[in-house]
């Protein structure tokens, strides 16, 4: 794999804070020289530990240190599987921080024997994870511990294990010699700690990509952060508590490499990426397309999208749908296609069977573009009234029932949303003024037009950006309807804002703190005009809120294609940035959204009126109890 | 995000309300003022004649010094619903909205009144949904929720004048605006409970409704001191709070009241000040004023001491918009909120 290196300095930096801003990549920090290096194969990750010598083989009875010994049992496991050659490197990766994870329940473990059958149930989830883990292994990758030194639960599942791999036999020890190998542990993790690594309860705090970084990892470095990590997983198995859903890290490599198995569109990573974006997903524009054009007719393969969605799918990689109204609409047209053509296969029932289904196609529109806010919410809602459908329905009501709904929730939250918006709006412009928008937001476009068509005189400016240049559709509607328009770029806000009396702005989510994700451009309009103090009105129907908060445009965001940057219309002379990804000195960056603070929001126009945007929460509220009662009819 | 200081779980207005009305329709000992008021509202409806108008109505009971504008609005369409000959609720409906709109344009400007207005006939779509077949019962629920109106005003009156005398403090100094019930109250609760405050009312031109405030609180033995409008930034420096009422809470959270609250309340946040508002949850408007021409123009006739010069224009708003980034806290009979809750309870009302 050759994300191995990178994967594996990042590791050795990761206690460091995180350098951010836009730097170039290739200068990776030097490893540190504690580090005694663990080699898997093709892997140079640095692991700042002294691995235990290894194990001699004698006999032994069952003591109370069965912690440390199914560590140490472990460790020989993944440290044999180490010198398989033929397992994946990633594979090994991960086992090994399982195993990093014994060590650390061991700490206690090992001193009190109160508190054994504890970490023994941590002991068997783990062990449980591994057995998942293992059997994606190639065979013959795992050598399998002694079955009879290890308890009961963990028997079960480590025996199923062995049985995968080609069963070795586990070197028995000694009750000194283990006693030498906890030693050796202990000091591993102390010098592990005392090397100026704080415990690390980022893992399961700070959530997502942390948590997924530690996948990677070699073994002991990892101990302190084990820890919690093996508690949120015990506590996620056993309590489940409502933890959002993590999205993709793209800067984690395993997660990418396990991801893109299961893509049917070919995606190609660009190659210069800038630092702090390394986390969103950064592809070659133009790759996938031909790749996914000549699988459309392959419909017949088996878990091959429906052909509608996979044309949803293809509209959206080629730009040919934009806008989160739109791609939502046209999203859910193809779930009611797919739905209508469906039927349940033999032994399976039609919850279970299409909520898969549906998991599977909403996988493939994310490869083609990260979703939009509005689609999660609205797949959100398909899922739960799948759920929520009568056991007594047949396929045939049911799939009637859903595409009602999936109709109703076009009708209701879009359209005739929509059209109170209009009428909210529109009561929002007065005689003579001056209205600035950017970008092209189809509400705004819908209010400035009902506007003009009730009769109002007003001015319209239009604020454009690059490379999308989205404003000049607007701008070719608008003046074919016989409004007055300027047109401008965003250069030339600050020069405008001082006549303009109102900024109309669309918006492709509004998140729980008032901030609003809207088109790459909005922020700084919002913003200049918060300066000139006027109003900024953000038109948004509500099923675009969303629970998430966001402090910037960094954490989530979505990758455009750098390619649009090289090239200035009508400059044909400027060619500095052809073969921009050839220097590797040298990223682009085009985002296409931003977030703005809530400060500058004087109202948030939704069908169920005018809201500031402190209020965001109160809907978000109302809305979900609103939708529990429909749930609980 | 809102400091309740009812802890009743009542998120509605009308719920409160409710409760409310239901609390004091049998009351341990009436205050007989009330009682007595009541009674002769009662008389005079009794008297009253099919061929009232709504708005003669209105005009009767507005001329009453206690009530607010709300509650006289209230009352003239309670007796809309007693005149009514309709037979369905859907009718009934239909004729106090026709009554409410008349009311709306006997006074365009009033936000207070349109609050009243809209809140009551939220009230008899609530009612008409809860008894939709029976519109004999309907009615006499309109109609005594109505007549206890008033009360509830005054019980709120009451509750903002307890949430918010606890903010006054032994010797500090209130800059108020303008005239308003509730501050009165509020201001004289605090007297009462033995603090020492001094208040500052800016005079109120053309109208003097700071000298009318400054009067009431001098009877009761409060020091006062009269400064003109002009001097509002000269004393910030010694104030320690602004208290003020509002004729409109709107949906920002900010408040619409009359001219000059907007010019303190700019002067209080350039100072730092704390800024108060009392107002009574009926008048939350669904208003969204993004800025001062947004409000309905409403010019007041003004004097001057000189002659002035031909085509010279004078004009004088009544009222104007303070955004609630200017205000610090609403003291409402729903307990001390933030501006921001304001828009919460009016989505709770009217989603």
């Amino acid at each position: 794999m050759d994300g191995g290196s990178r994967r594996g300095s990042r590791q050795g930096m990761d206690p460091i804070v995180r350098r951010v801003g836009f730097v170039t990549p290739g200068t990776e920090p030097e490893i540190p020289l504690q580090q005694v290096v663990l080699n898997g194969p093709g892997q140079s990750s640095p692991a700042p530990v002294i691995i235990p010598p290894r194990p001699i083989i004698a006999s032994s009875t069952l003591s109370q240190e069965i912690n440390s010994k199914t560590t140490a049992a472990l460790k020989t496991v993944t440290v044999d599987a180490l010198k398989n050659a033929n397992i994946e490197a990633s594979r090994v990766s991960e086992d090994l921080t399982l195993s990093s994870s014994f060590g650390g329940s061991d700490r206690s473990g090992g001193e009190a024997v109160s508190e054994v059958p504890a970490s023994l149930s941590t002991v068997t989830t783990m062990v449980r994870q591994v057995s998942i883990a293992s059997a994606s292994v190639p065979a013959g990758g795992f050598a399998g511990p002694s079955v009879g030194l290890t308890p009961a639960p963990i028997a079960a599942s480590v025996s199923e294990k062995a049985a995968i791999g080609g069963v070795k036999e586990k070197p028995k020890t000694t009750r000194a010699e283990r006693k030498a190998i906890q030693e050796a542990q202990r000091a591993a993790k102390a010098a592990a700690q005392g090397g100026g690594k704080a415990p690390s309860v980022k893992g399961s705090v700070a959530g997502g990509g942390d948590e997924k970084k530690g996948g990677g990892k070699p073994a002991e470095p990892k101990t302190p952060k084990a820890t919690p990590r093996r508690e949120g997983s015990l506590a996620g198995s056993e309590k489940k508590p409502p933890v959002p859903a993590v999205r993709m890290q793209f800067d984690d490599k395993d997660r990418v490499a396990k991801a893109t198995k299961k893509n049917i569109v070919e995606q190609t990573e660009t190659k210069n990426r800038v630092e702090l974006f390394r986390h969103l997903p950064q592809y070659v524009h133009g790759s996938q397309l031909p790749s996914a054009e000549a699988k459309f007719f392959r419909v017949q393969e088996p878990g091959h999208p429906h052909p509608a969605v996979y044309q949803v799918g293809l509209r959206y990689l080629t730009g040919d749908i934009v806008g989160a109204n739109a791609r939502c609409v046209a999203m859910l047209l193809a779930f009611a296609e797919m739905i209508r053509d469906y039927s349940t296969p033999p032994q399976k029932t039609l919850v279970r069977d299409l909520t898969a289904k549906i998991n599977s196609h909403v996988q493939f529109l994310t490869t083609c573009r990260p979703h939009a806010v509005s689609m999660g919410n609205a797949i959100k809602l398909l899922k739960t009234r799948i759920l929520k459908l009568p056991g007594h329905f047949t396929e045939a009501e049911a799939k009637k029932s859903l595409i009602e709904d999936i109709d109703k929730f076009i009708q209701e939250k879009i359209v005739f949303a929509d059209k109170v918006i209009v009428d909210h709006a529109v009561e929002k412009i007065r005689e003579g003024d001056v209205v600035l928008t950017h970008g092209h937001s189809h509400v705004v476009e819908k209010i400035l037009e009902a506007a003009h068509a009730r009769g109002k005189n007003f001015r319209v400016v239009v604020v454009d950006s690059r490379p999308r240049l989205e404003g000049k559709a607007l701008l070719r509607r608008l003046l074919q309807k016989g409004l007055k328009c300027t047109y401008t770029h965003v250069n030339g806000l600050c020069y405008i804002m001082q006549e303009v009396d109102r900024v109309f702005l669309g918006a492709a989510t509004v998140l729980a703190n008032g901030v609003v994700v809207s088109r790459a451009g909005s922020a700084a309009t919002a913003m200049v005009a918060h300066a000139y103090s006027v109003p900024v009105l953000i038109c948004c129907e509500t099923y675009k809120f969303h629970e998430r908060v966001q402090l910037d445009s960094i954490c989530s965001n979505e990758l455009g294609n750098p390619e649009a940057l090289v090239d200035v219309p009508g400059r044909k002379e400027l060619t500095e940035l052809q073969g921009w990804d050839k220097n590797d000195n040298l990223q682009l960056l085009n985002l296409t959204y931003d977030a703005m603070p809530a400060d500058y929001v004087a109202m948030i126009i939704t069908e169920l009126g005018l809201i500031p945007p402190t209020s965001v929460p109160v809907i978000l509220r109302e809305y979900r109890k609103e939708s529990n009662a429909l749930e609980l009819l | 995000m809102a400091v309740r200081w009812q802890a009743q779980g009542q998120p509605a207005v009308t719920d409160e309300w409710l409760s409310q009305a239901a609390n004091s329709r049998h009351p341990p000992e009436e205050r007989p003022s009330v009682r007595a008021h009541r009674l002769t509202g009662d008389l005079r409806d009794t008297r009253e004649t099919a061929n009232m108008s709504v708005v003669e109505d209105f005009d009767y009971w507005r001329g009453k010094p206690d009530l607010a504008v709300a509650v006289a609005a209230i009352k003239a369409l309670t007796a809309v619903i007693k005149r009514s000959k309709a037979t369905t609720m859907m009718g009934l409906e239909i004729e106090l909205k026709r009554a409410s709109e008349e009311l709306k344009e006997r006074e365009k400007s009033s936000i207070s009144l349109a609050a009243g207005c809209e809140l009551f006939l939220r009230f008899v779509t609530r009612t008409s949904a809860l008894e939709h077949e029976d519109i004999n019962a309907g009615k006499e629920r309109l109609i005594e929720r109505g007549e206890q109106f008033s009360e509830i005003s005054i019980k709120a009156r009451q509750t903002i004048s307890k949430v918010g005398a606890d903010f006054v403090r032994d010797g500090c100094t209130i800059l108020t605006h303008g005239v308003s019930r509730v501050v009165v109250s509020l201001l004289k609760l605090a007297a009462s409970q033995g603090k020492h405050f001094s208040v500052i009312c800016p005079e109120g031109r053309p109208d003097g409704k700071g000298i009318q405030t400054a009067r009431e609180l001098t009877a009761v033995g409060i020091p006062v001191t009269l400064i003109l409008d002009t001097g509002v930034a000269y004393v910030m420096e010694r104030v320690d709070m602004v208290l003020c009422g509002a004729e409109g809470v709107v949906e920002s959270g900010g408040i619409i009241n009359n001219l000059g609250t907007y010019q303190i309340a700019v002067v209080a946040r350039a100072f730092n000040k704390p800024v108060y508002v009392a107002a009574e949850s009926y008048k939350f408007a669904r208003l969204y004023p993004l800025d001062q021409r947004d409000l309905p123009y409403d010019p007041k006739p003004v004097t001057f001491a000189e002659p002035l010069p031909p085509n010279m224009k004078v004009d004088n708003p009544s009222r104007d918009y303070t955004p609630p980034s200017c205000l610090t806290l609403l003291f409402t009979d729903l307990g001390v909120l933030t501006p921001s809750a304001v828009s919460d309870e009016l989505i709770q009302l009217y989603l």
